[in-house]
């Protein structure tokens, strides 16, 4: 029976991990760039989805494609108005412009908080869950919502692998990854597949954060830990590798529950970072890292 | 810039900036305002009243004439749940913005931080949402040092009386329960209130079977409702002040099938349901005052008032701050003066009805130094529940108005 529960409550967060992390790791993947705003981008789609829903009462639905296109549009601004100054600055060296874009973006990110904690308080929000009820699995009460959640996860990682393997835009977003000199060579306008690729992590990671505001809430303070959570995801499924991420995402999940479980909910998250220390020791480069 | 323009400027400058001061001693002359500053956790849901009210009281006090001729200005102070801002808002408060007297925080970590600098400061300091019996237990133990903070909401021990005073009645008399499991988050405010949850609960007939403390920043509470419900108790009995939406909400996501009852502070504040989308219905949460519930001939009509201005009921820390503005008020008239000794031994003479009902401090020798008193006639508290996405009364009897209803998926086991 407990045994059960930590399997389907697991899946559920783990999806949802998973398809947080996608993006992020994508970006990286692409463009070698660590979006630390990405907590701020969920937590922004979440709470405009609640705000869309609770307070101008537009029901769920239009709620939910409203805080997507909300994270799409703050993704954009950020690779706009962020990121993409500081690549094509002359004036900061090279070497240092990573350095430069993830400064920039985590100060973009605790703007973005604190514009949400001044307009909408630091209160937690929850987005009206699309299904409500509950159904019994394996003899555990399971909320429809959870349900839903792990299908809508595991649809769009599904759409994303088909776009990226299976179509031209796809298959360039891929070539960039590999090889973005090559990309350039063959005519094809570098910066036009960065759009595309900030456009996918915008619909991600509003999807993640919608998802996440209906199955367990978000406020402002979540910011902080959602970067954080997706990016030691990352880092140990591999910088860059999304089949490394999703394994990653499974298995803090699945630790992270099991640990609620069996030992605390207190010491939910320690394992897992724990994990993350061990990995960086014999293993640097991540699960599926490519270094 | 040359020599003989730099002199010119500088005596312009220098005749303006008298000018300033002049125009501002005639204005002190005249009417010199009382200051009180406010800092509160304006960006969180039950602290977001605190400035609110203080507001609100102050330009009713006003708009009658003030105290004596003087108007009560409110200087307020955001401190984003934090001690270290709300420490140095103390310190600007006093030493740069001259205030008379303080209102500040519902956290009982802020506050205690804060109780320090009201000494050195030598300034009247009194919170409105604060629980912690550590607050007016240092003033009982170093009374001429601490003497300056006043505790202006119930202690974590009076607030676990009050919860076992309305569990008596509604749930062991009325439903006949027997068994209930503590729930609440790690923080200086439970700790109290939890000793006296254990100690009050069995007195009154539901066995403790299971005591619950989690992390302030729990994000999935699905293993707390299942341990909870392994337990098979009859009801969930709450303290939780810095969490409220994320287990609301996850309690009616999951069908938790056991009411919640007990010290609920963001489920105070009417913005509450929205922010729950109304999974909040059920939910029975202790209170100082409600909307629509006459505490007192003042607490419907400020309730009203508030949501006329603001656009929401206040939580209980507003109708704290609120009474707190009039009896700051009240002691800087009867002390004729707003020099802080004088001003601490009008409080503490204080007698006040205001919106929770009547308002007198502990003394000295009491264990609980200037906290205000709990019992009949004085405050008791109330037993609110959301029925129908409104904050109804439902215990003591002389203020309820309906009986306690339940969602459908709450299974009494009686």
């Amino acid at each position: 029976m407990r045994a059960f529960q930590i399997l389907i409550d697991g899946f559920a967060i783990s999806a949802l991990y998973a398809l947080g992390a996608t993006g992020f790791t994508l970006i990286f993947g692409v463009s070698g760039v660590l979006n630390l705003s990405h907590g701020a981008i969920m937590v922004a789609a979440a709470v405009a989805a609640w705000a869309a829903a609770s307070i101008l009462g537009v029901g769920t639905y239009a709620g939910a494609l409203i805080g997507v296109a909300v994270a799409l549009l703050t993704a954009f601004a950020t690779y706009f108005a962020v990121v993409k100054p500081i690549q094509d600055s002359r004036r900061i060296p090279n070497e240092e412009k990573e350095i430069f874009v993830l400064t920039g973006t985590l100060l973009w990110g605790i703007m973005i908080q604190e514009l949400i904690a001044y307009f909408f308080t630091n209160n937690a929000k929850t987005v009206l869950p699309i299904v409500e009820g509950v159904v019994e699995i394996l003899g555990v009460r399971t909320p429809k919502n959870e349900i839903f959640t792990a299908i809508v996860c595991c649809l769009v990682i599904a759409l994303l692998w088909l776009l990226v393997n299976r179509t031209r835009t796809g298959k360039a977003v891929l070539a960039a990854s590999m090889n973005p000199r090559g990309v350039t060579l063959l005519g094809l306008e570098l910066t036009n597949i960065y759009i595309v690729v900030w456009a996918i992590y915008g619909i991600l990671a509003g999807i993640a954060g919608v998802l996440l505001g209906m199955f367990l809430g978000v406020s402002s303070y979540s910011v902080g830990p959602l970067t954080a959570s997706a990016f030691s995801i990352v880092v140990l499924g591999g910088l860059g590798s999304v089949s490394g991420s999703l394994i990653a995402a499974f298995v803090v999940g699945y630790l992270e529950t099991l640990t609620a479980y069996l030992v605390s909910p207190a010491y939910r998250t320690i394992p897992a970072l724990l994990l993350l220390v061990f990995v960086m020791y014999i293993r640097p480069q991540g699960l599926l890292g490519r270094r | 810039m040359n020599k003989a323009l730099s002199g010119a400027l500088r005596i312009a400058l220098g005749a303006a900036a008298t000018g300033a001061v002049m125009a501002a001693s005639g204005a002190a002359l005249a009417a010199d305002p009382i200051r009180i500053g406010v800092i509160a956790e304006a960006q969180a849901i039950a602290g977001a009243s605190i400035p609110q009210a203080a507001q609100l009281a102050a330009d009713e006090i006003n708009a009658k004439g003030g105290v004596d001729g003087r108007k009560i200005e409110i200087i307020g102070y955001d401190n984003h749940s934090s001690s270290a801002d709300s420490v140095r808002a103390f310190q600007r408060a006093v030493n740069e913005d001259k205030v008379n007297a303080v209102i500040a925080s519902y956290i009982s970590e802020v506050v205690l931080a804060l109780e320090p600098w009201a000494s050195r400061l030598k300034t009247p300091f009194v919170t409105p949402g604060a629980a912690s019996n550590e607050i007016s237990k240092s003033v009982h133990a170093d009374y001429e040092k601490n003497k300056y903070t006043f505790h202006g909401y119930l202690t974590s021990a009076a607030l676990a009386l009050s919860v076992c005073d309305a569990a008596k009645d509604l749930l062991v008399d009325r439903m006949h329960m027997k068994s209930a499991v503590i729930m609440s988050e790690d923080a200086a405010w439970t700790k109290p209130l939890d000793v006296g949850y254990e100690e009050c609960l069995p007195k009154i007939g539901l066995k403790v079977l299971d005591h619950i403390r989690f992390s302030p920043d729990t994000t999935d509470f699905t293993p707390i409702f299942n341990k909870i419900e392994g337990a098979k108790p009859d009801v969930i009995i709450t303290g939780i002040s810095h969490v409220g939406v994320q287990p609301t909400v996850q309690w009616k996501n999951q069908q938790v099938p056991i009411p919640m009852f007990g010290i609920s502070s963001q489920a105070t504040n009417e913005t509450f349901g929205k922010d729950t989308n109304q999974a909040a219905e059920g939910v029975l949460y202790q209170g100082v005052s409600g909307p629509g519930v006459a505490v007192t001939p003042k607490s419907v009509p400020f309730a009203e008032n508030f949501k006329k201005k603001y656009g929401n009921f206040p939580s209980y820390a507003g109708y704290t701050a609120y009474d707190e503005v009039y009896y700051i008020a009240d002691a800087v008239k009867r002390a004729g003066s707003t020099d802080a000794d004088k001003l601490v031994d009008a409080l503490e003479k204080t007698d006040w009805e205001g919106t929770i009902g009547r308002v007198q401090f502990y003394g000295k020798d009491d264990p609980f130094t200037h906290s205000i008193k709990y019992g009949k006639g004085l405050i008791t508290g109330l037993m609110l529940q959301w029925q129908d996405g409104k904050q109804i009364a439902v215990w003591p009897k002389d203020v309820a108005k309906v009986d306690v209803k339940f969602p459908s998926f709450i299974k009494l086991s009686n």
